[in-house]
């Protein structure tokens, strides 16, 4: 899959890049370092620019293209920011099949966005997600830790409205 | 002691409907009436009936109750914990017998044709106690592994349990073990696959929330088995919950000496860490699994070399899924004639099921081998919803394949899925009904799969996109003549020329399709008609001259005026005009509009 790379600023505070030294200096020489690592500096910084990147390569001793090469690899890893509400669509089979995509559709449509963006504002961003294994409840939408379940697209302007 | 105990339902579908805030209002009603002594709250792994979530036990009684929401506490409280009276609005109905009686959970139709070995504790124990998992027999065919059993006992065992890998490849799992128990080295690892990418499939994450400690212990026989002392479970991250659990799984374990140095004072030394996947459908390939572990892109790697010879670091290495582990420890602990009782000539056990999809009953279940489709569909899980009709079961996730309603009567394992050009892949059992368009599912496959390929083999890379990109010219209404013989011979080239599981699979789910609904393919391409009236661009709303009436209401409701014709005369669409919106069809009242 094509990873959106966003152009924003980046803008990391000194405390963070604490944070993330002390990361990586204690999983130096742990077989297999790199994914664990950067799933910390996604948690410390919501995301994963360049900058973080070349952190990350320049204090382990490996080469920048092997971080970005795992960073690109796999889905959870962001190379863009997450906005302060974070809306995930799943779209496994389930969900699909109960019509996930029309919900996805209308958010596109009241936010403006496109999945894998951020709005302008910095509110919301949006993620079309494999599934979260809540078949039962399917479709579900969640927004930051909350889960909405059996959901419908005319339930979306409410949801949304809550976050507002 | 407690006189009562209230089991309620952890598990991820419930815990997504606020069965957190159940057991915390419980705990509040039950502390302010001076109950908390009296009353025992558990909260445990997944039941199973998801649909019905969130879903709560009380025992000694057995009462059921379904669907609560945190408001009904206090009654419960009040009437059954306090005055013994079953609240008998909120029980799931069909504990409920004729003459007002309930009877147990195990005699309803979604249960009593289970067989629950797998799942043997979930909805039972609290995974967050050790304690819970030892008294139900846990850890004790660890026990007896390493007091009374020689590693080659223990694989000859699993050889003549008939055991064969839940993942979906089915590859017996007694000869995997065999295989690396000859590879000699200094280390060798013992890997889980949690990493349960399948979408519709949570079977694996049921598993890990409501009974840890089975794939801990199972992965210390292993380890004992081949002569390894290191064990990697690989989980999801989107499953926090598992995660959090198999964190105190093995936090427990250690402190009691069931992982670590000397186990059992037997000198066996065995530890497990976790490893955090992040997203990649492709390492559910097993060599792709083990580089992710090693910290690199997930990309497959030729075999042979097996990981039994040389995998993990390089090391013998054996990896099994979450459900294979989850078998091991009933098997030592029963023996492998037992275990061969249960299933077909070729396929041994139980299969968990998650279902999922137009179904009543969603959830979990788990089934003998040789369990037919319609046993599944219609007795276990109540049907067709919303009152549709079955028009197939899509098995076997984006490697599977789409299972027509003539073959309802197939008994389910390895085989016979194949032979029906299905597989049974994790478990992911979804049902459709006529309103799902079989194009419009093989193009949301493939929309999967092209994500998710890892890109190294051209012809997956490439292929898939290529086959995409014909179904979405077919399902926009301009597929032409060829269009169909194009997407079979890109399909069985794509099979032929990719590397791993994911390559060779990738086209199944337009194979399958194409062998059961040709005549949906080819509606779409010559007719440009959906005859499910799934795809937007083909839906085509025509009015039965027949049946209209001429009222003139959807004329006067159409937002666009695409609607002509007199008063007292059947009336007309615009077809250029008509934008889909379906307010014609939700306005008349004499059914005389058709959507196809």
């Amino acid at each position: 899959m094509q990873k959106r790379i966003s152009n924003l600023a980046f803008r990391g505070t000194e405390e963070q890049q604490k944070k993330l030294f002390a990361v990586i200096d204690q999983r130096k020489g742990e077989q297999g370092a790199i994914m664990p690592i950067l799933q910390e500096a996604q948690e410390i910084y919501g995301y994963l620019p360049i900058e973080v990147q070349t952190m990350v390569a320049e204090r382990l001793g490996v080469s920048l293209e092997e971080v970005f090469g795992v960073s690109t690899f796999y889905s959870q890893f962001s190379l863009t920011p997450k906005g302060k509400y974070d809306i995930s669509v799943c779209l496994g089979t389930a969900c699909y099949v109960k019509g996930a995509a029309a919900i996805l559709d209308k958010i596109t449509e009241m936010i403006g966005i496109q999945p894998e963006e951020c709005s302008e504002d910095g509110l919301f961003s949006l993620t079309a997600c494999r599934c979260i294994g809540a078949c039962g409840l399917a479709p579900v939408l969640t927004i930051n830790e909350e889960v909405y379940g059996r959901v419908t697209a005319d339930d979306i302007p409410g949801i949304l409205a809550k976050y507002r | 002691m407690f006189r009562s105990n209230v089991l309620v339902c952890g598990g991820t579908g419930c815990s997504s409907s606020n069965s957190e805030q159940i057991i915390n209002r419980l705990k509040e009603e039950l502390e302010a009436k001076g109950l908390e002594k009296e009353i025992n709250v558990v909260r445990t792994g997944c039941f199973g009936l998801c649909a019905l979530g969130p879903v709560m036990v009380v025992y000694p009684e057995g009462a059921f109750y379904s669907m609560v929401t945190p408001d009904d506490i206090p009654e419960i409280v009040e009437e059954h914990l306090l005055k013994g009276r079953i609240v008998k609005r909120l029980l799931y109905q069909e504990t409920v017998s004729d003459d007002d009686t309930i009877h147990s959970l195990t005699d309803t139709p979604f249960y009593k044709k289970q067989v629950r070995i797998a799942l043997r504790h979930c909805g039972v124990i609290n995974p967050e106690i050790i304690e819970e998992y030892i008294a139900l027999d846990g850890y004790a065919a660890l026990g007896k592994v390493l007091t009374e059993m020689t590693p080659e006992q223990v694989i000859q065992t699993i050889k003549d349990s008939g055991l064969r890998g839940r993942g979906g490849g089915g590859f017996p799992t007694g000869v995997k073990w065999g295989l690396a128990a000859q590879n000699h080295a200094d280390q060798k690892y013992v890997c889980c696959n949690a990493d349960e990418g399948d979408p519709g499939a949570f079977m694996d994450r049921s598993v890990l929330e409501g009974d840890p400690h089975s794939v801990l212990e199972a992965m210390a026989i292993a380890g004992y088995a081949i002569g390894a002392s290191q064990g990697y479970i690989y989980i999801r991250a989107e499953y926090p919950i598992a995660v959090q659990r198999l964190k105190i799984a093995i936090k427990q374990a250690r402190e009691l000496g069931l992982l670590g140095k000397d186990i059992f004072g037997s000198g066996f030394d065995f530890d497990i860490e976790l490893r955090l996947g992040a997203g990649a459908f492709v390492c559910g390939e097993e060599t792709s699994l083990l580089a992710s572990i090693e910290g690199r892109r997930g990309e497959p790697k030729p075999r042979p070399p097996y990981p039994a010879v040389k995998g993990l670091f390089g090391k013998p290495t054996i990896l099994n899924n979450v459900e294979t582990y989850a078998n091991i420890a009933p098997i030592i602990l029963k023996g492998a004639d037992w275990f061969r009782s249960i299933g077909t000539e070729r396929s041994k056990g139980t299969k968990v099921f998650a279902l999922g999809g137009k179904i009543k009953h969603t959830g979990l279940v788990e089934v003998p081998m040789g369990t037919t489709l319609r046993e599944i569909v219609e007795e276990i899980g109540g049907g067709v919803s919303d009152g549709g009709t079955f028009k197939a079961a899509q098995t076997g996730g984006p490697s599977g394949g789409c299972i027509p309603a003539r073959f309802l009567d197939v008994e389910i394992d390895y085989d016979n899925l194949i032979e029906i050009g299905s597989m049974m892949g994790s478990g992911g059992l979804i049902v459709m009904d006529q309103t799902t368009c079989m194009v419009d599912i093989a193009k949301f496959f493939l929309n999967f799969t092209v994500d998710e390929s890892c890109g190294k083999c051209t012809a997956c890379r490439v292929g898939t996109k290529r086959l995409l990109e014909i179904l979405e010219k077919i399902t926009s209404g301009n597929g032409e003549k060829g269009d169909i013989e194009r997407l079979e011979e890109l399909s069985y080239y794509i099979k032929e020329n990719s590397l791993c599981a994911l390559g060779q699979t990738a086209p199944n789910p337009v194979l399958s399709t194409l062998q059961y609904f040709r005549d949906e393919y080819v509606a779409h391409v010559e007719e440009h008609r959906c005859p499910a009236g799934a795809c937007k661009d083909l839906t085509r709303y025509t009015i039965i001259t027949d049946t209209c009436r001429g009222c003139t209401l959807c004329a006067r409701n159409c937002p666009v005026g695409a609607i002509s014709g007199a008063v007292k005369e059947p009336h007309l669409i615009d077809q250029s005009k008509c934008i889909k919106c379906g307010v014609c069809m939700e306005k008349c009242k004499f059914d005389a509009i058709l959507k196809g």
